[in-house]
């Protein structure tokens, strides 16, 4: 068993190599040259963290832009416990989810036409901060209704939140709801 | 297929494979010890120390049992350390949560399942693991797991290469020299790269943030505040996506925004997953002296990846037809990306979603930025099936190629059966000796798989775990069983997999199929070394052909589709016709 010296000592030495050494140079490079990122992009007011710009929050009310719907537990957006439904197609339990949202959105938006997919789908981690920009568009008169304010107004509003692709080609076009959310509040 | 998903889908085998020849060059000449343009003057004494400290004489090379007895070795102290360091995590510092010992089952499969580079995860990250026990427990693993993997590839490229030779090289060195010189690097630029792009990268404990508008929980309570789960996250993504690692941060994986970002950290991520098995192909042809043989190798491996990329993507970007009925408007458009959305990031969409789908179960990566359990059933057919081709389509860091040159060498052999010659590869005659363990290698992944999907499914503990009814519920169990056994670790997340039953039955498949693979294939490697080179004549299969490249993609299909087409049948495509007849 002449080996086994070199295997548990490797092994330690490859642990403080790539446990501990690899991760500090790692932080303190992040927190030196990307502190806000290395952080988790947190959104300052007036000197108070008040979300993160990469992290969803849960929005039902009228006089705000509703997000996607949440599979976390126990409550939606829940940011320590992130979880998809993982539903399968033809699971009955996600077809009546999706009817009984789908009654929900209707309710609240009257003359629309058929709902944008991913206003009733929930994403995969539960905390999704985006939607699409046709979800967006698709709840523009509802929240100008509810605030007073001109359709127009709030619809060039969520024009300024549309992120396009990476150079126009990686990704997908979306919109952030956290920060659509408190540029109306402002 | 959109426009913009083909453009975005040809860049990304575009930068792949430009990529390959650059890295796999220069792995070349980290294993064949050629000077590395600076790098090895700035950590070679790191690497000398390395080996004075642990004994190891770096001069002196192993036989092939000596190597496997290393691997063996290194992976038992490993799996047995990250078992304890889990079961006293409430004892050790850098645990700002205060989260508790982990059960014994669930530890015992987390263990097996980092040391053989599957990654499965049974166990949510962010509410069970603490910083150290991620960081100096499960970081560890994935980088030692791969280098593992990739020694054992070098060890039988060596054993090609090399005549009338008794050693494939020294465990201790390939080890270390794979982790100084490949992974540490490319693990660093990475992460910082990630971190750029939002990824977290922190010792500080969860933050807490308020809500713009209150909701309630389940019990109706009101909720008002948010806890950011927060971590030393970017320095393990990094080298969970290089070393075909797949065990994330977050319980949802790179799905989780803190995990991956943005559009941009999501194509270095995914490019990442395929890199270095991409990469490797061209090394082994710089090792055995003729490129040709590795440019054909990942040839076949692409040409097996891209039809069924094609077909996941088309079968979720159509959607779910009861969604349609219900008046939801599922049509790619310039301001959506339509499409089966359950499970999927918005930043993502169809076509981000679905390459990672397939080159993560291509590669035996396992990460997941969509949850493949909410897939149609055709689109979650293909990962399943990637996965069954003995994950060779790319692979596992180094365990992939390999697992692809045993299949190479069946094919020469049923070559040979047809013109009646004795097989050969490489100048060295395929004998009774390396079918034998050739069909070891390729047999124990189908039996490991079917025979657990088997209990799984008539006993209790193994049905109590089912989140979806039906045969979507055979496809959950079908899938936990195909990606332990086949060391990927991607799941179809519903099955409530961390319980004793599969904590143990899953340890024991992934062990298995990890080790069971490894030592057939350096028996293989010793007894290759050992021979001599017959000089190619006139009947001499030339195997950077064309025509070797279709025989090789037969072989793996085959193989592939005949051992496990019932079982597919029973699940994903029972589901598929039970979805387009409307019915449950």
């Amino acid at each position: 068993m002449r080996e086994l010296r070199p295997a548990i000592l490797i092994f330690l030495v490859l642990t403080v190599l790539t446990g501990l050494i690899y991760p500090l140079v790692v932080t303190g490079i992040a927190q030196a040259v990307f502190p806000r990122q290395a952080n988790g992009s947190l959104i300052v007011k007036g000197g108070l963290a008040v979300g993160s710009a990469l992290i969803g929050q849960p929005f039902a009310g009228p006089r705000y832009f509703w997000g996607r719907p949440s599979a976390t537990s126990p409550f939606p957006y829940d940011a320590a416990n992130s979880s998809g439904s993982n539903l399968g197609p033809t699971n009955p339990d996600l077809i009546q989810r999706v009817k009984a949202d789908v009654g929900r959105i209707r309710a609240a938006h009257p003359g629309k036409g058929p709902i944008p997919v991913d206003l009733v789908t929930t994403s995969a981690s539960g905390l999704d901060p985006h939607i699409s920009p046709a979800a967006a568009f698709y709840q523009v008169e509802r929240v100008a209704a509810a605030r007073g304010l001109a359709p127009a107004a709030v619809c060039q509003l969520v024009e300024r939140h549309v992120e396009g692709r990476w150079l126009g080609l990686i990704g997908e076009p979306r919109v952030n709801v956290l920060e659509l959310n408190l540029d109306l509040d402002r | 297929m959109t426009a913009n998903a083909l453009l975005q889908i040809i860049l990304y085998f575009v930068v792949l494979l430009a990529l390959a020849k650059p890295l796999g060059a220069w792995m070349a000449r980290v294993y064949e010890g050629k000077s590395l343009f600076g790098l090895d003057r700035i950590l070679g004494p790191v690497e000398r120390l390395t080996y004075r400290l642990c004994g190891v004489r770096a001069g002196e090379e192993m036989d092939w049992k000596g190597y496997a007895f290393a691997l063996l070795l290194f992976s038992v102290v490993s799996l047995i350390v990250l078992y304890l360091q889990q079961r006293v995590q409430q004892w050790l510092p850098l645990n700002p949560q205060q989260l508790g010992a982990v059960t014994p089952d669930s530890s015992f499969n987390t263990a097996a399942s980092f040391t053989t580079n599957t990654n499965w995860q049974g166990y949510g990250g962010e509410s069970t693991m603490s910083y150290l026990t991620q960081m100096a427990g499960l970081a560890v693993h994935n980088f030692g797991s791969a280098a593992a993997g990739m020694a054992v590839l070098v060890a039988f490229i060596r054993g090609l290469a090399r005549r009338n030779a008794k050693t494939i090289g020294n465990f201790w060195v390939d080890l270390t020299r794979t982790h100084l010189y490949i992974l540490l690097p490319l693990a660093l630029v990475l992460a910082l790269v990630l971190v750029s792009q939002g990824m977290v990268q922190t010792f500080s404990s969860y933050k807490t943030v308020p809500l713009v508008e209150a909701t309630h929980d389940a019990g109706g309570k009101p909720v008002t505040e948010q806890v950011l789960a927060v971590g030393p996250v970017a320095s393990q993504i990094a080298i969970k996506q290089l070393g075909t690692n797949g065990g994330g941060y977050y319980n949802v994986n790179s799905a989780h925004p803190f995990e991956n970002p943005t559009p941009l950290s999501n194509f270095f991520e995914v490019l990442s997953i395929l890199l270095i098995p991409a990469a490797l192909c061209y090394t082994f042809g710089r090792m055995v002296g003729d490129t040709r043989q590795g440019w054909a190798v990942l040839a076949a491996m692409t040409l097996i990846l891209l039809p069924l990329l094609a077909l996941c993507y088309s079968a979720e970007q159509r959607g779910n037809p009861a969604l349609d009925r219900l008046g939801v408007d599922q049509q790619s458009s310039a301001s959506q990306p339509g499409g089966n959305m359950e499970g999927k990031e918005v930043r993502y969409g169809i076509t981000n979603s679905t390459l990672w789908a397939a080159t993560t179960t291509a590669a035996s990566n396992g990460s997941v930025n969509s949850m493949h359990d909410s897939y149609t059933p055709l689109g979650g057919l293909v990962p399943l099936f990637l996965m069954q081709f003995s994950e060779t389509i790319f692979g596992g860091v180094g365990s992939g190629l390999y697992g692809m040159l045993i299949f190479v060498i069946v094919a020469v052999f049923i070559a040979g059966l047809m013109v009646g010659r004795t097989p050969e590869y490489l100048g060295k005659k395929i004998e009774s000796y390396e079918i034998k363990m050739a069909s070891l290698v390729v047999l124990i992944m189908p039996l490991i798989v079917l025979l657990f999907t088997a209990i799984a499914v008539v006993v209790p503990p193994g049905l109590k775990g089912l989140a979806n009814p039906g045969a979507h519920g055979f496809s959950e169990i079908l899938y936990a069983f195909t990606s332990m056994g086949n060391n990927n670790g991607s799941a179809f997340a519903g099955l409530s997999a961390n319980t004793p039953f599969y904590n143990v039955t899953g340890g024991i498949a992934m062990l298995f199929s990890r080790f069971w693979l490894a030592i057939p294939t350096l028996a293989i490697a010793g007894s290759l070394a050992k021979k001599k080179l017959v000089p190619a004549g006139p009947g001499t299969l030339p195997t950077h052909a064309p025509l070797f490249v279709v025989l090789l993609i037969g072989t793996v299909v085959l193989v592939g589709a005949l051992t496990f087409f019932p079982a597919l049948a029973l699940g994903p495509i029972v589901e598929h016709l039970q979805m387009l007849a409307g019915g449950n």
